[in-house]
């Protein structure tokens, strides 16, 4: 008890592939074993990892279909209440709101809004920004971004045991297994 | 370092003849390779053509404080506009540099939901193209209001009399659409760059032991707080990659008809219009197709010689790429000739007088030479790309498109000038022709245009590194190269 590391919190294990079919096929047997907290880390989405993590489909459309509707909702009110109600403008005995003349910019703020849902929805449903992550004080980790390919498994799981943890991953075919600090 | 060649186990059966297809990373360059290459430019010591470069475009970008001060200072009058020419240079730099971005949207938005995956090699420069032209575009409207300090009005607040934007009107439309098309499309860029600023981010934090000079440490500190906090944290994981993918998509499908709603917005600035030339309906396709058209030319000057100058690019921005890029070309080149007909067969068979003069007097009147030189520039030009010398030689597909850049700034000045110099009365009649103001704001937007382009491609990944992986074999997990078992 004589170093700062001997109060260390252990975050979870880490694994490095060298492929793309390596890390699927290790994901699918990390899955079978019914993990829940762990994820793979890989410089590019791979085709096909989603089923082998049994995830389902993403959340992301809601944010952009709500994001789109206020959008054209919103711009069809807006011109209404500004060209119609406060301060009705008669320009060349049109009509002082129509939803045809209205239409251009609802259109365009249905895209706005609906675009910032789906930027915004991705970042909330990922938690992101974050400013820290235990792994990206690992330095090894930095080739995840690069040409390697990773597995976690967080120290947090129900099912997580460090030794039988390191011998499924072992077993998955890994090089490479360390042990990462919170 | 990986190693960067394919490990000599594996064998991969070539494919039939007949379904052969050149690569789209030249070599079987691997993953690694792919963001070493790409970050090697961010990285090495800065080369002697860039400071070049950028001397000349920041030299030139001056010429636009100047023309604005003076224009502002003065008053309109500095420009050529009068009666009845009241619209000139400005419109027709905005429409130009307006349609110029349209290529970025195309290659990021409709050509990934159309699966063309050839757009990833190219996309990251087309965007930043995209976003800094409509940068210059917005400056046009801007002062082209006269009195630019109620440039306020523009937007939905109230003015002094409590009265609101009149939301009939075309050019209101144009604001929305514009600011719309500016947003969204900085939105759509960096979300692509967030994966690839982790990338950078965790090179400078991986060399960070090893720099030992006090500048060079100063430098990698700047970087991985730089890289670091615009990455937001991003690890590559597959949860996250998961809704990151979903949400591209989502945004490629919302950028698509943004794309294609913004060019026919700004032809009904003209279309919605009475005045003949203008009022024709074939305007919006038409407008769109030449946005494209000048667009991908654009791409092309701006990427043939980044591929010439930095090592390695030519292997993932191959001949293959520029050949397709020129297919685009010659599409949407031809899609604006038959235009360019209709217009006329139109003008003949509505049998409107006022319509016919219109385009009798583009081609033969005061402005012939706009007319001709956009025809030779935009209608015969294009067509070279027949021919498959022409569309795989670098320089001279540099040469054609800055004809089609040339022609297509001429078309807009065919439309908005000849349009309005000879209406309806001849004793409205008039010549327009610009002052050196207006051609000095002009070359002004093109040195702002290029100084931000060469900050973009010394500070940030000028290709999408995570895409050009995630398209290689070496990412397909059924692939050999992936690691499948054979």
């Amino acid at each position: 008890m004589d170093s700062l590391d001997d109060y260390q919190i252990p975050y979870g294990l880490m694994a490095e592939f060298d492929t793309p079919a390596d890390v699927l096929h290790a994901a699918e047997k990390v899955h079978a074993a019914g993990y829940t907290r762990w994820d793979t880390h890989t410089p590019f989405p791979i085709h096909g990892m989603d089923d082998a993590m049994g995830l389902k489909n993403s959340q992301v459309g809601w944010f952009t279909f709500i994001g789109g509707l206020c959008g054209f909702f919103g711009g069809m009110l807006m011109i209404w209440y500004m060209n119609s109600y406060d301060y009705g403008l008669p320009v060349g005995g049109k009509p002082n709101f129509s939803p045809f003349s209205s239409f251009p910019v609802a259109y365009e703020m249905t895209i706005l809004l609906g675009a910032f849902g789906s930027l915004g929805g991705m970042l909330f449903l990922n938690r992101l920004p974050r400013l820290h992550h235990p792994l990206l004080k690992n330095l090894r980790f930095a080739e995840a971004t690069h040409d390697k390919f990773y597995v976690v498994i967080e120290a947090d799981d129900p099912k997580y045991e460090e030794e039988e943890t390191r011998e499924l991953l072992k077993k998955t075919g890994s090089r490479h297994i360390e042990l990462v600090n919170e | 370092m990986a190693d960067h060649s394919a490990p000599s186990s594996v064998t991969i059966a070539p494919p039939p003849a007949e379904l052969e297809r050149e690569p789209l990373v030249a070599n079987q360059r691997s993953i690694g390779w792919l963001s070493d290459t790409v970050a090697n430019v961010i990285e090495d010591k800065t080369p002697r053509w860039w400071w070049i470069a950028i001397t000349i475009s920041g030299l030139t970008s001056l010429w636009l404080p100047l023309g604005l001060i003076y224009l502002i200072s003065t008053g309109v009058g500095v420009w050529g506009l009068n009666h009845p020419v009241a619209w000139g240079w400005a419109i027709v730099n905005f429409v130009w540099w307006i349609g110029i971005g349209h290529a970025g949207t195309l290659i990021s938005a409709i050509l990934f939901l159309l699966r063309q995956k050839w757009r990833t090699s190219i996309n990251r420069a087309a965007e930043a193209m995209t976003i800094f032209a409509v940068m210059c575009a917005g400056i046009f409207p801007g002062i082209h209001v006269g009195r630019v300090w109620f440039d306020w009005w523009l937007f939905p607040i109230p003015n002094a009399h409590s009265i609101w934007p009149q939301f009939r009107s075309p050019l209101l439309w144009d604001v929305f659409a514009v600011s719309t098309y500016f947003t969204v499309s900085v939105l759509f860029w960096y979300m692509g760059l967030i994966p690839d600023l982790a990338t950078m981010r965790d090179r400078f934090r991986k060399v960070a032991g090893k720099v030992a000079a006090p500048a060079a440490r100063l430098r990698n500190k700047v970087a991985q707080i730089f890289y670091g906090l615009f990455s937001l944290g991003w690890t590559g994981s597959n949860r996250h990659w998961r809704n990151y993918e979903k949400a591209y998509l989502l945004l490629a499908g919302l950028s698509t008809p943004l794309v294609l709603s913004v060019h026919s917005i700004v032809s009904f600035d003209f279309a919605v219009s009475q005045l003949p030339g203008w009022h024709t309906t074939i305007f919006p396709p038409y407008f769109v197709a030449g946005a494209v058209f000048s667009g991908f030319a654009m791409v092309m000057t701006l990427m043939i010689p980044l591929r010439a100058l930095y090592r390695g690019m030519d292997e993932i921005v191959t001949t293959r790429h520029l050949e397709l890029m020129c297919k685009v070309t010659l599409t949407t080149g031809s899609i604006v000739g038959y235009a360019y007909g209709m217009e006329f067969f139109i003008a003949y068979y509505s049998g409107n007088p006022y319509e016919l003069y219109a385009f009798k007097n583009r081609a033969f009147g005061d402005y012939y030479w706009s007319y001709w030189l956009m025809v030779s520039c935009n209608v015969v030009s294009p067509h070279l790309f027949w021919f498959k010398w022409c569309r795989t030689t670098p320089w001279f597909i540099w040469i054609v498109t800055i004809f089609v850049n040339i022609g297509m700034w001429m078309e807009r000045f065919v439309i908005v000038v000849t349009s309005l110099h000879n209406d309806y009365m001849p004793g409205n009649w008039g010549y327009y022709s610009p002052t050196w103001v207006d051609v000095c704001t002009y070359i002004g937007t093109m040195g702002f245009f290029m100084t931000l382009f060469l900050l973009f491609c010394r500070f940030l990944p000028l290709i999408a590194i995570a895409e050009v992986k995630g398209v290689t074999p070496f990412a397909d997990p059924h692939h050999p190269l992936g690691g499948a078992k054979q």
